[in-house]
């Protein structure tokens, strides 16, 4: 019996969440900070992941990278909605929304030619956004303070509490996608991964399963570029720019596409090797970062994920 | 009305010239390893540098003004044959045969790092070297007056085209490359030495990117970032003209400096997104570009 409670996920998620919030109580803030910014970067990694196991990766995360940051800014600014949680989920829900337009168009590509046309889409998006002066044009613009359920938290809490926020908000979708993971669709995934045309043969459809991936990547995308934009409390193109998508592959990879909670664990990283070389060798943390890449997928080509995988199917046999 | 058609043309062509022999490195390195390469743009960053470093020196030397070219293409060949086998030998080599957008992150690894060895070696100041420009004087059009270097580069472009063209067509050595793009496990068989064949179109694509940032060098200054935007304009001319075709990059480099010098002359705030725009117009349409074959599907 209690084994079978440690291999269940609403349970194990629990108990991180639970740990993570008690932990967030004695870190110092910038800690904080910079596990809410691993939370956003890795939920969009979580998207790319997604599409992973369908056999793609897109190159253009950013572009619902930026709409969703742009999305909650707007909606805080224009409309002065602040309520963090909600513009969390409108930013989801609208950005899964562009994410359903454009998927059909996507996902008759596959390989280089699928990283390549998702590239495009956000450079796209970023050449229009630098030119908008109304919403800032290359400056951004600058969020409002976000209130929780109406209230708004003195600043010294602030941090804290979007992090609690955030935690919630990821552990219910990984929850969620975790079961979804496990599904007809997400297991019709995996298959199309390994070879899609079998998979057409027996009745099913790669390019729905691709479309509905694709959609739950946008959606998950949008939500962690509304997180940073929250958190770091500015917005500007370089959301959408292929650098930063270049780091949610990064963070992806890295990550592997067997392991959900590696996916955060990966994007801890990269914001921790960030802040860090940032901090102390500030014009050479490119450097530091592309050695470690090509390290990590020298090292661990499946990613971080498999070791997690390794670990909980021993427990498994047991 | 006709001086601001060929204005476009000229301003077209010249950027196109310059944007081709980037694209040219690119769609070959592609074509023979099947390698997009992101770090291309780096290799480019550090052609100009060292041209930026090299240049100044020859001047001190006194030696004939002609000769300037000469310093330029060893700058450029310099950067080819420092990184080549670093990146071809110490790092790719690894990633053969894996998937391509693996090795799409790994060359973006290498970019990030290149990136900041420019910082380390050339420090974040521009550098300026705008003699060569003056070499050729100036050409009259109409009532335009362009500069004769700008106008060669048009000509370097053709010639280096042709060349590969040539190259992979008309001699034994370029059959053998074609061979190996085809099949390289075939190739192998018959007795091809695949790995050489790999560094040697690994140091051409790489020499060809160093060549353009060496001769663009004159027009901009250099400074930090001048990678970033190369990356994806180029990415966007192989990309219309279909991955690993030169004729595919002529075109390719054709239409993106057209749109983009029209832009700039009729409709300035589109100059930045009119590249995109093309690259995923085109791909929505002919997703493979306008020169690639068919390919049969593997079960």
């Amino acid at each position: 019996m209690p084994l079978k409670l440690l291999n269940n996920v609403i349970f194990q998620s629990i108990f991180l969440m639970s740990l993570l919030i008690v932990v967030g109580i004695f870190i110092p803030n910038w800690l904080v900070f910079v596990i809410t910014k691993a939370i956003a970067y890795g939920l969009v990694g979580l998207g790319i992941i997604t599409l992973m196991r369908g056999g793609l990766v897109s190159f253009g995360q950013g572009f619902v990278f930026g709409i969703g940051g742009y999305t909650a800014g707007l909606l805080g600014t224009q409309a002065g909605l602040t309520d963090a949680m909600l513009l969390l989920f409108i930013s989801f829900l609208f950005t899964g929304f562009i994410g359903l337009i454009i998927a059909p168009l996507l996902a008759r590509y596959r390989d280089i030619f699928f990283a390549m046309l998702s590239l495009a889409f956000s450079m796209v998006l970023y050449g229009i956004l630098i030119k908008i002066d109304a919403i800032g044009g290359s400056d951004g613009f600058v969020l409002p303070e976000s209130t929780y359920f109406g209230i708004s938290p003195s600043p010294e809490y602030a941090d804290y509490i979007l992090y609690v926020v955030s935690i919630l908000m990821t552990g219910v979708v990984s929850i969620l996608l975790r079961y979804y993971y496990n599904s007809t669709p997400g297991l019709i995934a995996l298959a199309v991964r390994e070879n899609e045309l079998r998979v057409e043969y027996l009745g099913s459809s790669a390019f729905n399963v691709t479309v509905l991936n694709f959609t739950i990547a946008a959606g998950l995308g949008g939500m962690g570029g509304a997180l940073n934009g929250i958190a770091l409390g500015h917005i500007d193109p370089e959301f959408t720019y292929w650098t930063t998508s270049g780091e949610f592959v990064f963070i992806s990879i890295l990550a592997g596409y067997l392991s959900v909670p590696a996916v955060f664990l990966a994007a801890l990283f990269l914001e921790l090797v960030r802040s860090f070389s940032g901090r102390y060798f500030p014009d050479t943390w490119q450097l530091i970062l592309g050695v470690f890449l090509i390290l990590s997928i020298i090292f661990i080509p499946s990613g971080i994920g498999s070791f997690f995988k390794q670990f909980f199917d021993k427990f498994k046999n047991k | 009305m006709i001086d601001e058609i060929l204005t476009i043309i000229l301003d077209g062509a010249i950027y196109a010239s310059w944007l081709f022999i980037v694209a040219l490195g690119l769609t070959f390195v592609f074509g023979v390893l099947k390698i997009l390469n992101i770090a291309h743009g780096g290799i480019y960053a550090l052609g100009a540098y060292s041209t930026a470093t090299l240049v100044p020196i020859f001047y001190s030397l006194g030696m004939p003004d002609q000769l300037v070219i000469l310093t330029m293409l060893v700058s450029a060949l310099a950067v080819a044959i420092v990184i080549t086998p670093i990146m071809e030998r110490g790092i790719l080599r690894r990633f053969y045969g894996q998937d391509e957008v693996l090795i799409v992150l790994v060359t973006y690894a290498i970019y990030l790092v290149l990136e900041d060895v420019q910082k380390l070696i050339w420090g974040m100041n521009s550098l300026y070297v705008y003699e060569p420009r003056e070499l050729l004087g100036a050409l009259q059009f109409g009532s335009l007056y362009y500069v004769g270097y700008d106008l060669a580069l048009i000509g370097l472009a053709i010639f280096c085209g042709l060349l590969l063209w040539l190259f992979l067509n008309k001699t034994k050595s370029g059959k053998i490359v074609l061979a190996v793009i085809h099949n390289p496990e075939i190739s192998g068989c018959m007795g091809v030495n695949i790995n050489k064949v790999y560094l040697a179109a690994f140091f051409v694509g790489a020499f060809l990117a160093a060549l353009a940032g060496s001769f663009t060098a004159p027009l901009i200054s250099v400074q930090v970032g001048i990678s970033v935007a190369v990356v994806i304009e180029s990415f966007a001319v192989v990309i219309i003209g279909g991955l690993g075709s030169i004729p595919g990059a002529v075109i390719g480099a054709l239409i993106i400096g057209m749109a983009r010098a029209a832009c700039v002359h009729k409709l300035p705030e589109a100059e930045i997104f009119i590249m995109y725009f093309c690259m995923a117009g085109m791909l929505i349409f002919r997703p493979k570009g306008l020169f690639q074959g068919t390919q049969a599907r593997k079960i």
